[in-house]
């Protein structure tokens, strides 16, 4: 595989400081790395290892607010980037070393044609003329299988889906032909049936055209796909190095060693309790946004007390507006929810103190649905507050109690406010705030997926326990279908806006499936280096991903 | 392009309720004013009876809602009346200083309009250098400064040392274009100075806010030039509220120079509405009222119309 050929880009003792809070401080603490022609490395580590800083120092950029420190050496191609004008930088960047961003609906202008961003580059560096450039573009587009090649790039990035955009952005960084591209985590912000495309797509162009690339991700199965060598890193700092095979076989450091392991706890799968009544049952809701088409179609599914239902399902798929209409933000326009039996008020504004305290919610993202400016006592005594009407000692016995639970130190934390703890942190007050109210069922909202795995295992750990202490149910959204393998006993899968699939964990990922689920459950990434090479042999290419899920919707 | 043309619709419907809850307003405020237009015309020592025959004569006996429908309707075909003092019709009196507003405000707005989008854009290009803190701070002191102290400043420097401009801006009808753009130079100028530092430094915050945007930091690391980024990538998305603040300073130009009018006695709308209203000379203060109110829900109309159109996402949709 690896193509040990001239060396095309030397980072030696790379140093990129950060400011922040008056003080520059070091992001990036003496990285070397070495690329060959046409070699693929894959860079990975959890968020805040430096993996996006060092791939922007390679082009020889330090995004605002950061600095290239002195005594660092980036060589590409025999010149010394650090040292280099900005404009015989600027030269090199989108001609010789190209980018490619992990979002590419925000990557794009939104005010230009996408075909006319493409072909900036190769104009501005009198590559191409115009109609030269633009045919090209149509090539590419082509080879990267978009639909409609010919006209697609005429149209606005909003006007397009997320990852054809992905995939024009990848044509887009190819259009000069560059010796180098870095990927920034391409595929995260993508499904996981969408993905592949994309990575397929990626790593076609690449050998075609025998690109250097560094690709940058958090997700160890897809760079397994996409990297000749990878390179761990862990807080600015390499912890090892080793060709594709040799690092996802025998890892040497203690902290790859405890990356490779995440994906192993699996909490024992429960089942439905004989001749009860679910605690929350859905009866064919329809629901839909004022006056927008349906966004639930006849979805029917039960929830028992203390067990975990994951509801999985691509972005667009009603999830999340299940949820809704169970918490009573969201009406249905048809159907009934049940609640031991009895009927659930549709309308939270029309439910009791009791009605209310019986399902809460934890959120997704832990940043925005924590207010920054309050105490962690007061977010998690207001809920116990309203809820039981404790006040004064009992209130503060509550509340250190509840941070107890969550294994965080009560006279450490209880005076804090938000900004000042790590994710994790964050996502477990979250979740004393949903158990403050004492409630018998918590809808979870991708509560993992803006976190490192390490930390992801935490939560889903914790929520394990404290679901076998307090026999709470929990409705677990989600799109990672690891996070249903280690912590689902049900599963419910749903295609736009109806249950495909459901049954018992053990049962779904057994086959036969239902086509959709199928296709969901080969799209997630294995971490076998030739798991995608083969999907394509046995699927074809043209049956994966939006064409493969769209045949099975029609 | 049918939706673009239902949401112009929408605006312009939403724009004619607006002006016709102003005329509402701007009528019965006038009402509740003590002292009526009989009053006001015979004086203090009418007698009661002179004062009856006059309203009758005047149609003042009519109930106020009958009233503020006939004026409605004579407002509909610009007859709003005659004046009270003159007994002239209001639009012969304002008419023409209407125009003569909308020409001194269009002259500050030809000049004003493109150099503060171009010194935006550069202070923006050029950001904490030391032109962007000069030009800052020019701006700001010219914005900080009474538009009449300006006035004199200008007129200081020149027409009295320098004499290069008249400090007298009477205009009238036989002067040649050129004639006029000289004569109302110092008035325009003085409007140009207030209204820039507003505009500019919208211009140049709209832009910084989007530098950090993900879609710059793609066309830098595609190497695109810094100025290329600016104006290629930046500045088509900086527009709405860019044009939002130039229709505001644009409104001002034409309802808020009452000042600078005095000051270089120019026979603007400004003007003729301080006369009427020392003078209690209702009608013309409705109309003036209203022609003002128009050119403000007209202008901010065209702002909302313009950030419409500059929004890709509203001009192509999917």
């Amino acid at each position: 595989m690896t193509k040990k050929k001239d060396v095309l880009l030397k980072i030696r003792n790379l140093r990129i400081e950060g400011y922040s809070n008056e003080h520059w401080v070091d992001i990036i603490k003496g990285v070397d790395l070495t690329l060959h022609r046409g070699e693929v490395m894959g860079l990975i580590g959890e968020s805040g290892a430096g993996k996006s800083t060092i791939g922007a120092g390679a082009m020889g950029y330090a995004r605002d607010g950061t600095r290239i420190s002195e005594g660092s050496s980036v060589e590409f191609d025999g010149m010394e980037l650090t040292t280099a004008t900005e404009s015989e930088r600027r030269a090199l960047r989108g001609n010789r070393i190209a980018y490619v961003a992990q979002s590419a609906a925000a990557s794009f202008n939104p005010a230009h044609k996408i075909i006319d961003q493409h072909t900036e580059a190769p104009l501005h560096y009198r590559l191409q003329k115009r109609m030269e450039a633009q045919e090209d573009a149509m090539q590419l587009y082509e080879k990267l299988r978009l639909p409609h090649p010919h006209e697609i790039g005429f149209r606005y990035p909003h006007q397009v889906s997320g990852g054809q955009l992905q995939r024009a952005m990848t044509a887009m960084a190819m259009s000069c032909r560059p010796d180098l591209i870095i990927f920034d985590e391409p595929t995260t912000a993508l499904d996981v049936t969408t993905q592949i495309e994309v990575l397929a797509a990626i790593r076609d162009i690449v050998d075609e055209y025998n690109t250097a690339a560094i690709y940058i991700t958090h997700d160890l199965a897809v760079v397994a796909q996409m990297a000749d060598t990878i390179k761990v890193l862990l807080k600015g700092e390499e912890v090892e190095e080793a060709p594709t095979e040799e690092m996802l076989d025998n890892p040497k450091e203690d902290y790859t060693k405890s990356l490779w392991a995440v994906r192993s706890f699996e909490s024992p799968q429960r089942q439905r309790p004989k001749g009860e009544v679910p605690l929350i049952s859905l009866q064919h809701i329809d629901a839909a946004y004022t006056a927008g088409p349906k966004i639930l179609d006849d979805v029917s599914f039960d929830i028992y007390a203390g067990m975990t239902v994951a509801v999985v399902g691509e972005s667009g798929s009603g999830k999340s507006t299940a949820a809704r209409v169970i918490t009573g933000l969201l009406p249905p326009q048809k159907g009934e929810v049940l609640f031991k039996g009895e009927p659930f008020t549709p309308d939270y504004r029309n439910r009791t103190k009791d009605e209310l305290r019986q399902c809460q919610m934890i959120y997704q993202s832990a940043d925005t649905s924590l207010n920054p400016k309050v105490r962690i006592s007061e977010i998690i005594g207001r809920p116990a507050q309203f809820y039981s009407g404790l006040k004064g000692a009992a209130l503060k016995n509550r509340v250190d109690e509840l941070l107890d639970l969550i294994e965080l130190e009560p006279a450490l934390y209880y005076n804090r406010y938000p900004p000042e703890l790590s994710g994790g942190q964050k996502q477990r007050i979250g979740i004393a705030r949903a158990l403050a109210a004492e409630p018998t069922f918590i809808i979870c909202d991708e509560v993992t997926s803006a976190l490192d795995q390490l930390v992801a295992e935490g939560i889903l750990r914790l929520l394990d326990r404290l679901q076998n202490e307090l026999n709470l149910a929990y409705m677990f959204i989600t799109h990672d279908l690891a996070t249903v393998r280690s912590i689902a006993d049900e599963v419910v899968v749903m295609q736009q806006g109806k249950v495909v699939e459901q049954g018992p964990k053990d049962e779904m990922f057994q086959p036969p499936h239902h086509p959709y689920t199928d296709l969901l459950l080969s799209s997630v990434p294995e971490m076998d280096p030739n798991w995608l090479t083969t999907l394509l042999e046995e699927r074809g290419v043209d049956n994966v991903g939006d064409a493969a899920a769209a045949k099975i919707a029609t | 392009m049918g939706d673009i043309a239902k949401l112009i619709g929408k605006r312009l419907g939403l724009g004619l309720v607006i002006l016709l809850i102003i005329s509402i307003i701007i009528f019965f405020m006038v009402e509740l004013l003590p002292g009526d237009v009989a009053q006001a015309v015979l004086g203090q020592g009418a007698t009661p009876e002179n004062l009856a025959a006059m309203r009758k004569q005047m149609g003042l006996d009519q109930p106020a809602v009958v009233r503020y429908f006939g004026w409605l309707a004579g407002a509909l075909t610009l007859d709003f009346g005659n004046s009270i003092v003159t007994g002239k019709a209001v639009m012969s009196i304002i008419g023409e200083r209407f125009m003569n507003t909308l020409f001194l405000a269009s002259y500050a707005a030809v000049i004003a309009v493109p150099i503060s989008i171009i010194l935006g854009v550069i202070v923006a290009l050029l950001r904490n250098s030391i032109f962007d803190r000069v030009a800052n701070v020019v701006t700001l002191t010219s914005i900080s400064s009474p538009e009449f102290f300006l006035a004199y400043i200008l007129i200081l420097y020149f027409s009295i040392k320098w004499g290069m401009f008249p400090s007298n801006a009477k205009i009238s009808d036989g002067m040649s274009f050129a004639d006029l753009l000289w004569r109302t130079f110092l008035p325009a100028l003085t409007l140009v100075l207030v209204v820039v530092a507003h505009m500019m430094r919208m211009t140049r915050a709209s832009i910084i806010a989007l530098l950090a945007s993900p879609y710059i930091e793609m066309a830098r690391l595609k190497g695109t030039p810094p100025w290329k980024v600016i104006v290629k990538h930046a500045l088509p998305n900086a527009w709405a509220p860019i044009i939002n603040v130039v229709a505001l300073n644009l409104a001002y130009l034409i309802t808020g120079v009452v000042l600078v009018e005095v000051v270089f006695v120019y026979p603007g709308i400004g003007q003729a509405l301080v006369d009427a209203v020392s003078k209690r000379d209702f009608p013309v203060v409705q109309a003036s009222c209203l022609i003002f109110a128009a050119t403000y829900i007209l202008l901010n109309l065209a702002a909302d119309v313009g950030a419409i159109l500059t929004n890709p996402r509203l001009r192509h949709p999917k």
